[in-house]
């Protein structure tokens, strides 16, 4: 807030309004509802529900399948996470570093933030398809079965492969401009006291890029959680089967394949309080860097 | 070489500007490698995308016999004539044409009520005292925190109970529910000087003088790419529109590719493989073209955002 305010009793809330509408109607209502819904257990026909307490939750801890998509998805987000920071990073300090043909890299490098998850998962449909695949007739001149849809394995690559190419841009963005934004003196001086462009760089660049990569991490973490929906829906073409899945995409096929509010809900709820522990994080993060910087 | 060497004995400042720009311009050994690892990036991040448009070139039994093609066929116009213009391809009762002007109103749509609600709501934060103004601050920016796919089953639920299945504002609406525009300008207009409204208010501007005719025309560059980033992502949507949307008249591109998938699920025909790679094309093209040409505000926009 600033320190000199207008003072207007009705247009602040004039201007307010249309926000406040806008959230209370379809973020709070849906939320608490979710939150209502998850206590009660759906009658299949649709005559009712019943106050359950907290079995969905329970139904949760003891479901083999819950189990199974809690797993596929913490490896999923650690391997996306990882590879396409780590990619986008090498590509950054190098795009960074070159003098010729820099933009002409950056817009290369960038543009592919534009493309769709579900486009991205169609062009992987393409590409690892089972019979006429490109990569899978690479994948089978190396003499690798590769089956799409069919071996749970195989099609946790192509989706891992995937999200990790929709996501390099956005982390290569961030890099660049964190890269950016270190001041020439300070590589210069690294450059007089250690000629070594390894350790000048471990020692001196990415101590300084840290702020941008711990940023980065919650955004991906986030991406690998959420964003990679329509990936992982085109990749198994809507028909889950015993594919991997996502918690997210669990979310959807539960409450919408399965019929099961309650269980759907639940399982919505938990994941609030999960990106609720990863938001604090950020923010303490974000107001600590507001300060500092 | 040997002509350098005479001018150096001659005009020595000379001959040291040449020498530095000489050692510049070797090549080092270092610098191939940069250059390699950069030409392979972006190689990765072109193929896929070249390989789906020369595939674009073909008909569906090449395709289906070799996979995606590096180079173009004789079938480009055709494909990408059938995408746009024929119904009943991967749906029955749209085209290309309709669905990019679904996508269109859902990306402009989205953009503009996000920037309108955003702008507005932050301004009331940033420049008045209000007594429930704490409450309301978290009360927006606690929707941060839930993504749309976290909260869908219930939002649809609700939408669906409002009647809104099936409308442009039970599209586009639910999506400008979260406050990441709000607090975008919140940060740009707390870093605006005080000065500018403590002037503004020595020459009696109101508030809304102040906004209209000091604050927005300050804030272009950040509507601007505010305005791209928000395009982009509305058009890019595809959970909630796959929900809402069962009226093929409503569906956007990037809807539209679940029905390209469904096709290839289905299996008992050959899909169009070559109208589908066309389908895929069509929907990128437009956000690309943007990001691209609008690079520097979009970077900006996007990298401002987290301070």
């Amino acid at each position: 807030m600033k320190r000199t305010t207008f003072r207007n009793p009705w247009l602040p809330i004039l201007l307010l309004s249309p926000q406040l509408a806008i959230i209370a109607v379809f973020f709070y209502w849906p939320a608490g509802y979710a939150l209502q819904t998850s206590f009660y257990l759906q009658d299949p026909f649709g005559f009712g529900s019943t106050f359950v307490g907290a079995e969905n939750y329970t139904r949760l801890t003891s479901s083999a399948n819950y189990q199974d998509a809690l797993t596929f998805t913490i490896v999923f987000t650690l391997l996306v996470t990882f590879f396409s920071l780590a990619i986008a990073l090498l590509l950054a300090v190098k795009a960074d570093k070159v003098l010729r043909g820099a933009r002409t890299y950056r817009t290369l490098l960038m543009w592919v933030y534009a493309i769709a998850p579900p486009v991205a998962g169609l062009m992987g449909v393409m590409l690892f398809d089972q019979s006429r695949g490109n990569l899978t007739q690479l994948f089978q001149a190396l003499g690798w079965d590769y089956t799409l849809g069919v071996n749970y394995w195989d099609t946790a690559v192509a989706m891992i492969v995937v999200s990790v190419w929709k996501q390099i841009p956005v982390n290569f963005i961030f890099f660049l401009s964190g890269l950016q934004a270190i001041p020439r003196s300070v590589h210069e001086a690294a450059m007089i006291d250690n000629r070594s462009g390894m350790s000048r760089f471990w020692d001196v660049t990415f101590p300084l890029l840290a702020p941008t990569g711990f940023f980065l991490l919650i955004i991906n973490i986030t991406y690998a959680l959420f964003d990679t929906f329509g990936i992982i829906d085109t990749l198994v073409k809507g028909e889950p089967g015993n594919n991997p899945m996502t918690l997210v995409y669990r979310v959807f096929v539960d409450g919408f394949r399965g019929g099961d509010l309650g269980g759907s809900s639940a399982q919505s709820v938990v994941l609030m309080v999960l990106v609720l522990i990863l938001t604090i994080v950020q923010f303490r993060f974000l107001e600590r860097r507001i300060h500092y910087t | 070489m040997a002509d350098i060497a005479e001018t150096s004995q001659t005009v020595p400042l000379a001959a040291r500007k040449a020498a530095a720009t000489r050692r510049r311009r070797r090549i080092k050994p270092g610098d191939v490698v940069d250059h390699t690892i950069l030409i392979l990036g972006a190689l990765l991040m072109l193929v896929p995308v070249w390989m789906v448009f020369a595939s674009a070139g073909h008909d569906a039994v090449l395709i289906h016999r070799e996979g995606l093609q590096f180079w173009f066929g004789d079938q480009l116009g055709e494909n990408f004539r059938a995408a746009l213009l024929e119904k009943g391809g991967f749906t029955d009762s749209v085209n290309g044409v309709t669905m990019l002007t679904n996508s269109l109103i859902l990306g402009l749509g989205f953009a503009v009520g996000k920037i309108l609600v955003g702008m507005t709501a932050a301004y009331a934060i940033v420049y008045f005292r209000l007594k429930f103004g704490t409450l309301a601050f978290w009360m927006i920016f606690t929707t941060l925190l839930l993504p749309l796919e976290v909260r869908i089953l219930p939002s649809y639920e609700v939408v669906q109970n409002m009647g809104l299945a099936n409308t442009y504002t039970g599209l586009i609406v639910p999506l400008v529910a979260s406050a990441t525009a709000t607090f975008f300008f919140r940060q740009f207009f707390r870093s605006v000087p005080e000065e500018l409204i403590e002037a503004a208010r020595i020459d009696g501007a109101g508030p809304w003088k102040f906004f209209v005719d000091i604050l927005i025309p300050l804030s272009r560059t950040m509507i601007a790419a505010m305005f791209i980033i928000m395009f982009v992502y509305g058009w890019n949507q595809y959970l909630w529109p796959t929900l809402i949307t069962t009226d093929e008249s409503l569906f956007t591109l990037v809807r539209g590719i679940r029905q390209i998938v469904q096709a290839y699920a289905d299996g008992s025909t050959t899909p169009e493989y070559g109208q589908a790679a066309a389908l895929a094309i069509i929907a990128m093209v437009p956000p690309v073209l943007i990001v691209v040409f609008f690079q520097r505000w979009f970077v900006k926009g996007l990298t401002e955002s987290d301070k």
